[in-house]
């Protein structure tokens, strides 16, 4: 597949180049042709590759979970309904451990992460040339079909749960409450004049710790999966009896990165939602 | 590696998988996990009980044998030592009835007796006065030794 490429170096840019829908410098709405031209769309502009495969894959996880929470009883359950259910009560497992108040949304959102991620990081595992190659046979001619090499997914997924912490960290503790957790630690002291003067330090670290979550929490996935499509894409560029030396052994170990991460992000959210339901700890 | 709406595609998305989830997913599997926990551990309480059931049962059964074979043997006892009396009362009985048989035909051999002898005394006192008559008939008168013969009669 490689030799089709004037170098290396293109078939790389190619490979990690998503299919762009957006609008043009000139204000007309269409598909990315190069490189540059989706570069030039600026923020107006959605991967339609990484899109189609994430609400795919999300589709995909639905319809699992779906068919077999719609035959769950408490009768003795076949295979695939107890293959199902083990992973929910190891999701139930893991959130009780880490998540000590009560909320019920977040055993469900435990599960859809984990899972979702798990089956977007799983693509990462078709050959990297396959599915490229056979849309570029309906002039499609750029495809990424792991949703989490993508940022805006990872970052779209841990902005969302940002979201719900700044939500239930006012509800929780209020207004007051949440900008004390900002301005009053970590240094606190009784003096009221030094308390004010210390409240812009706080604030800049807090506030950095908090930014940092999100930013962290999408990055961390996006760029373990992203290395791991680049080493893909390395080994592809390799001559084709050797390719296997490096792919077997990279695949067998990605299959524990895709698994981990899946999982991490995971832990992640629970652990932040937890935070951000924890009162009077400080 | 650019930010764009596919930010803002991911994050509507994650929404609607994580509400479908939280709404259609989870509760149906969560709750039938927890009434197969509660069945078996239901189950497991009831054949716990139905344990103790039965041991009690079976120990109520060796008591109740045990009762049973403790009453039987008194009714053993109590059956022989009346067999005991009731054969000592029958022999008491028979002997006593023996005894008035034995006296009442010892009274009747007696007054026969008696009889008899009247009987026996008249005939030989008739006898002997015809055997005297007819030795006597001549010489003897029998108004005369009436008296003689009397006495001789009185003594048979």
């Amino acid at each position: 597949m490689a030799t089709e490429y004037a170098s290396g170096a293109e078939y790389i840019k190619h490979h990690l180049t998503n299919l762009t829908f957006g609008q043009h410098p000139d204000g007309s709405w269409g598909f990315a042709h190069s490189r540059e031209q989706v570069d030039a769309m600026g923020f107006w502009a959605i991967h339609v590759d990484s899109m189609a495969w994430a609400i795919g894959l999300g589709l995909v996880f639905v319809g699992l979970f779906g068919y077999a929470a719609r035959r769950a009883t408490e009768d003795v359950p076949g295979g695939f309904q107890n293959a199902i259910e083990q992973l929910v009560e190891f999701i139930d497992g893991t959130v009780r451990d880490s998540f000590s108040h009560r909320n019920r949304m977040v055993a469900p959102l435990a599960l859809c992460s984990f899972i979702w991620i798990f089956l977007m990081n799983l693509m990462d595992l078709v050959p990297v040339d396959w599915v490229p190659w056979a849309f570029s046979l309906i002039g499609v001619h750029y495809m990424k079909i792991v949703p989490t090499t993508d940022p805006n997914v990872t970052m779209g997924m841990s902005l969302s749960i940002f979201a719900l912490v700044i939500y239930y960290s006012l509800r929780r503790k209020g207004i007051g409450g949440f900008l004390g957790e900002l301005t009053l630690h970590p240094f606190s002291a009784k003096n009221p004049f030094l308390k004010i003067l210390l409240i812009p330090i706080n604030l800049f670290l807090e506030g950095v710790a908090l930014l940092a979550k999100p930013v962290s929490h999408g990055l961390r996935l996006f760029g373990n999966l992203y290395a791991g499509e680049m080493i893909f894409i390395l080994i592809a560029l390799l001559p084709l009896y050797a390719q296997w030396t490096l792919s077997v052994p990279w695949a067998i170990f990605h299959v524990l990165v895709i698994l981990l991460q899946a999982f991490i992000f995971m832990v992640l959210t629970v652990v932040y939602l937890n935070m951000a339901h924890d009162t009077g700890e400080h | 590696m650019n930010i764009n709406l596919t930010l803002i595609g991911q994050a509507i998305s994650f929404t609607i998988f994580v509400w479908f989830c939280m709404r259609f997913i989870w509760p149906p599997v969560i709750n039938a996990l927890e009434a197969r926990k509660k069945r078996i551990a239901d189950g497991l309480a009831d054949a716990d009980a139905a344990k103790t059931e039965r041991e009690r049962a079976e120990q109520e059964a060796q008591q109740t044998t045990g009762q049973a074979r403790e009453e039987a043997s008194r009714i053993l006892a109590q059956a022989e030592r009346r067999a005991g009396e009731i054969v000592a009362e029958a022999r008491a009985t028979a002997k006593t009835e023996g005894e008035r048989i034995l006296t009442q035909a010892q009274e009747e051999i007696d007054k026969n007796t008696q009889q008899v002898r009247e009987q026996l005394r008249g005939e030989v006192a008739a006898l002997a006065v015809a055997g005297a008559e007819a030795v006597l008939r001549r010489e003897v008168d029998a108004k005369t030794h009436a008296e003689a013969l009397d006495q001789l009669a009185e003594r048979l």
